[in-house]
């Protein structure tokens, strides 16, 4: 199948930004540049006053397959992706059984083939079942088919376990990702503490819990070698520490996810359960940090942490309701708020959505470059809309953003050359 | 006139008059209360709900004494734990008892927040009887009422919270409604009792237990839970009590005549001494008989049809 | 009516009681809020004047008694009771100004049986305006004022820093 993009304002981080045309053939990247001309049998898509981006790459989903497929299975999660502009996504291990051994990798992978949208790149487990106590299988793990390795939302608390994990990943030049919480600090926590958790009388979790692994990781990171990605920061402090540790020139690469740098606390007031996640949402100092993190480079990537729950999930009482929002379908618009407000330019926020990830896990993605995959996010960035969970192509509708008016809206999403997904034209206007 | 609102789960949102309502309202209650029969048929024909998810003798039992006093049907439900194995939600199980048409459904939850849940899920009235760490407010409206039937006024008022503030429901509902209405508010209890943050919300606070009380008018003790020694809030009950506990040589430093009040029930001997319980200066049992007074008085303003 | 009719009113009503119950022996008033209480006040000062005693009398709010309060949209303010006596076997003379559906007079008797078992109930009105919804009759009224259920019926009083008079709001 050839596909030609007509016109579009063509941006690949570090290599073009401007319009162009770009050429699709067999499944790769075959021209990008000036009216290309359309070779026999072409399909046309013209996206004049439109973007033309390579897909996003999402380091942090969770999927729920296997084991909680009435929160999302692959195939929906990966609806759900492409749909956000997302042709590659990371899926964390927390799954059940957990992803700890090769039997559970290549489900998952045959399943993301079955379901046919965005690639799937699983991660695997650091310990076995994530129980932070004896290393999983690493090596087999990265063999079949994981791109890193993450106890996500089991962080691993014993610090001996978490440097012989770094030190073995190095083995197989395997990212090594903390979710960084020290959960002694955070125990019974269900948002962060401070002035809105003393008045609603939630357990708190304080910043602390998390910088104080973030300083753990680093110091781990520096001592073993390691490459360390710090998923979700959500603190000033670790935005601080990151920086320092980027400075010092360790591998040390961070993600921050969309709620993170457009919400804070206040939002918890009301007990509103779209608005616990974890880490949980921070002041507004801490969101000046984070935002502060992406424009200097501290944070190289954002990422949306998709965390489906069930609908009845949710209505339960605050400190009971299960941690999460999904973010897929959402990442794109909030990354483009920053653009308007000037705290990225349109390229760097391009980077930190396909480029900056892809290249943190050393993923064949996030480039429009010739011979590259051919996936393609093409977006209308001034297209307003109202988000509306009803519409989302994830199973589950847990988002804070509900009602939301937000610009800039994924039309065409391209995997390995071939059409995964086009916006209705219904729901253009909505 | 009247609350002008379904339910009540917080005192964040009243207003000062709103408390001043609820208080000069439970005047005639106390009077029913003082009556041979002290029954009047105000809210005939009304069923009242007491879900509590909690264990609470004494706050259950004001609530049906004082339900009953005005006339309602009152059902205890008290969720045994297999019911939540069953997997049936708070909502559910309100829905449930809001389909036996309770009027008003009075919720005692160890979760904070469960309250204001359950009443943006029910059209019944939802009283808040305790959530989790978060509010205690007919508590905290009762122990307004034993203050201002004291002849005190609460402007200037200076009240001292004694123990363990961040797990305590009571104080928050207390610092709410008394800073409100002028209060000046101590909160007292060793670092680990006191959130880093409370000083936001318009209190003093102290460590030194000795310091707090001079020249309070008013002197309120928390209960100290005990389960919590060890658990890193404090070391010993011993020294708990030798450092937080209420004695009736630090009851001196206070403004003479102040009150001690306690919400109940008290551990002798940890945060009060027996002899300070028993005296001249303790209002503990009159917060009690208080409470059915202040709650049939909010019973009655959140009885209209709606 | 105005002052004069008003005070001759209350002069008349005092002496009807103590003829009907053959002086002061056992006896009581209990106003009802608001303005029966002030009316009350008045014929125990009356009374005072002519037996030269001061009888019983108390303060009584019917709300909790009313038979509309599960139709209400807000509860009405409540005040107090203050009955400071037993009216067990006293015979009590309830006070109001206006008589008109007995609704509020049936709340007064049921209030005050809660509050003991008096000997006899009887009732004193200034106004009686008509149109009964129950079989409620008045022992003594200051003056009969045939009204149109349309029209409302307001008795002023100084106690409320007003000038003494009862006036016909048309509709």
């Amino acid at each position: 199948m050839t596909l030609l993009i007509q016109g579009g304002h063509v941006i690949d981080p570090g290599r073009v930004n401007g319009v162009a045309d770009v050429l699709i053939e067999n499944g790769t990247i075959s021209a990008v540049g000036p009216a290309l001309k359309a070779p026999a049998g072409a399909t046309v898509i013209q996206a004049r006053g439109q973007l033309v981006l390579p897909g996003f790459v999402d380091l942090h989903v969770h999927f729920r397959e296997p084991g909680f497929e009435y929160k999302e299975t692959i195939e929906s999660g990966t609806a759900a992706a492409v749909a956000g502009g997302f042709t590659t996504v990371c899926a964390m291990p927390n799954t059940n059984p957990v992803n700890d051994n090769q039997a559970v990798t290549e489900f998952m992978l045959e399943r993301a083939k079955a379901a046919g949208n965005a690639h799937l790149y699983p991660i695997g487990a650091i310990t076995k079942k994530s129980e932070g106590k004896e290393l999983a299988e690493i090596g087999d793990l990265r063999r079949a088919g994981c791109v890193a390795i993450s106890d996500d939302g089991k962080p691993v608390m014993n610090s001996l376990v978490m440097r012989r994990a770094m030190e073995y990943a190095r083995a197989f030049d395997v990212p090594v990702v903390d979710h960084c919480e020290d959960l002694h600090l955070s125990e019974g926590g269900c948002m962060n503490e401070g002035l809105v958790s003393t008045e609603l009388g939630l357990p708190g979790i304080p910043s602390a819990a998390e910088d104080v692994m973030v300083a753990r990781n680093v110091s781990l990171a520096e001592l073993t070698g390691a490459r360390l990605h710090l998923a979700h920061i959500s603190t000033a402090g670790s935005v601080r520490m990151v920086r320092e540790a980027k400075a010092r020139g360790l591998k040390v690469t961070a993600e921050a996810c969309p709620h993170h740098f457009t919400l804070t606390e206040e939002l918890t007031r009301g007990y509103n359960t779209h608005a616990k996640m974890n880490p949980p949402l921070r002041t507004m100092q801490d969101v000046q940090a984070i935002k502060e993190g992406l424009r200097d480079g501290t944070i190289d990537v954002i990422a949306t942490d998709h965390a489906p729950h069930a609908t009845q999930e949710k209505q339960q009482e605050f400190t009971e309701a299960p941690f999460g929002i999904v973010g897929l379908e959402t990442a794109l618009p909030l990354t483009l708020a920053l653009v308007d407000d000037g705290v990225l330019t349109l390229e760097a926020a391009v980077d930190k959505l396909a480029t900056a990830p892809a290249k943190a896990f050393s993923l064949n993605a996030g480039t429009l470059a010739i011979g590259a995959p051919a996936d393609v996010a093409i977006v209308d960035p001034n297209s307003e809309w109202h988000v509306d969970p009803a519409r989302f192509r994830s199973k589950s509708r847990n988002t804070p953003f509900a009602g939301w008016k937000v610009k800039g809206r994924v039309t065409t999403t391209i995997v390995s050359g071939r059409v995964v997904f086009e916006l209705d034209r219904s729901e253009r206007q909505a | 006139m009247g609350l002008k609102r379904k339910d009540l789960l917080s005192l964040t949102n009243l207003s000062a008059d709103d408390i001043t309502l609820i208080l000069e309202t439970a005047d005639s209650f106390k009077e029913v209360s003082g009556r041979e029969i002290k029954k009047v048929p105000a809210l005939r024909g009304k069923t009242v709900v007491n879900l509590f998810f909690e264990p609470s003798t004494r706050t259950r039992t004001s609530f049906e004494l004082a339900a009953k006093r005005l006339s309602a049907d009152v059902i205890n439900f008290s969720p045994s734990s297999s019911s939540v194995v069953k997997g049936e939600t708070l909502l559910d199980t309100a829905r449930n008892i809001e389909a036996m048409q309770a009027d008003i459904i009075v919720l005692r939850h160890s979760s904070a927040g469960a309250a204001e849940t359950l009443a943006r899920g029910v059209k019944s009235s939802v009283i808040n009887a305790g959530d989790g760490w978060h509010e205690h407010p007919t508590q905290a409206l009762l122990d307004l009422y034993t203050i201002r039937s004291r002849r005190m006024g609460f402007a200037g008022l200076r009240v001292a919270i004694v123990g363990d503030v961040a797990h305590s429901r009571v104080a928050r509902s207390n610092i709410f409604a008394l800073t409100k209405l002028g209060a000046e508010v101590r909160v007292v209890g060793p670092p680990t009792m006191i959130p880093l943050q409370i000083g936001q919300l318009g209190v003093q606070v102290y460590h030194n237990l000795d310091e707090a009380l001079r020249g309070a008018h008013v002197i309120m003790m928390l209960r100290l839970q005990l389960e919590r020694q060890g658990r890193a809030l404090f070391p010993t009950i011993r020294e708990y009590a030798r450092h937080y506990g209420l004695t009736g040589e630090r009851v001196k430093l206070a403004e003479p005549g102040a009150i001690v009040m306690h919400p109940g029930p008290i551990n002798r001997g940890v945060e009060i001494a027996p002899d300070v319980a028993d005296s001249l200066s303790s209002v503990i049992l009159d917060q009690v008989a208080n409470g059915v007074a202040v709650r049939m008085g909010i019973l009655y303003l959140m009885s209209g049809a709606g | 009516m105005d002052a004069g009719d008003i005070a001759r009113a209350v002069t008349r009503i005092a002496h009807e009681i103590l003829e009907r119950n053959k002086g002061i022996k056992d006896l009581a008033l209990v106003g009802i809020r608001t303005g029966g209480v002030h009316l009350a006040h008045r014929l125990v000062r009356r009374i005072h004047d002519i037996e030269g005693t001061q009888i019983p009398i108390g303060e009584l709010d019917i709300t909790l008694y009313r038979d509309d309060l599960s139709l209400r949209k807000d509860q009405p303010i409540l005040r107090k009771t203050s009955v400071p006596f037993k009216i067990s076997d006293l015979k009590v003379v309830l006070v109001d100004d206006v008589l008109f559906t007995g609704r509020t007079i049936r709340a007064a008797m049921d209030s005050l049986i809660d509050l003991g078992r008096p000997a006899e109930i009887q009732l004193a009105v200034l106004v009686d305006r008509g149109h009964r919804q129950l079989p409620i009759k008045a022992n003594y009224i200051g003056k009969n004022i045939p009204t149109s259920r349309e029209e409302a019926i307001e008795v002023h009083l100084e106690e409320n820093g007003d000038e003494d008079r009862v006036v016909i709001l048309r509709a």
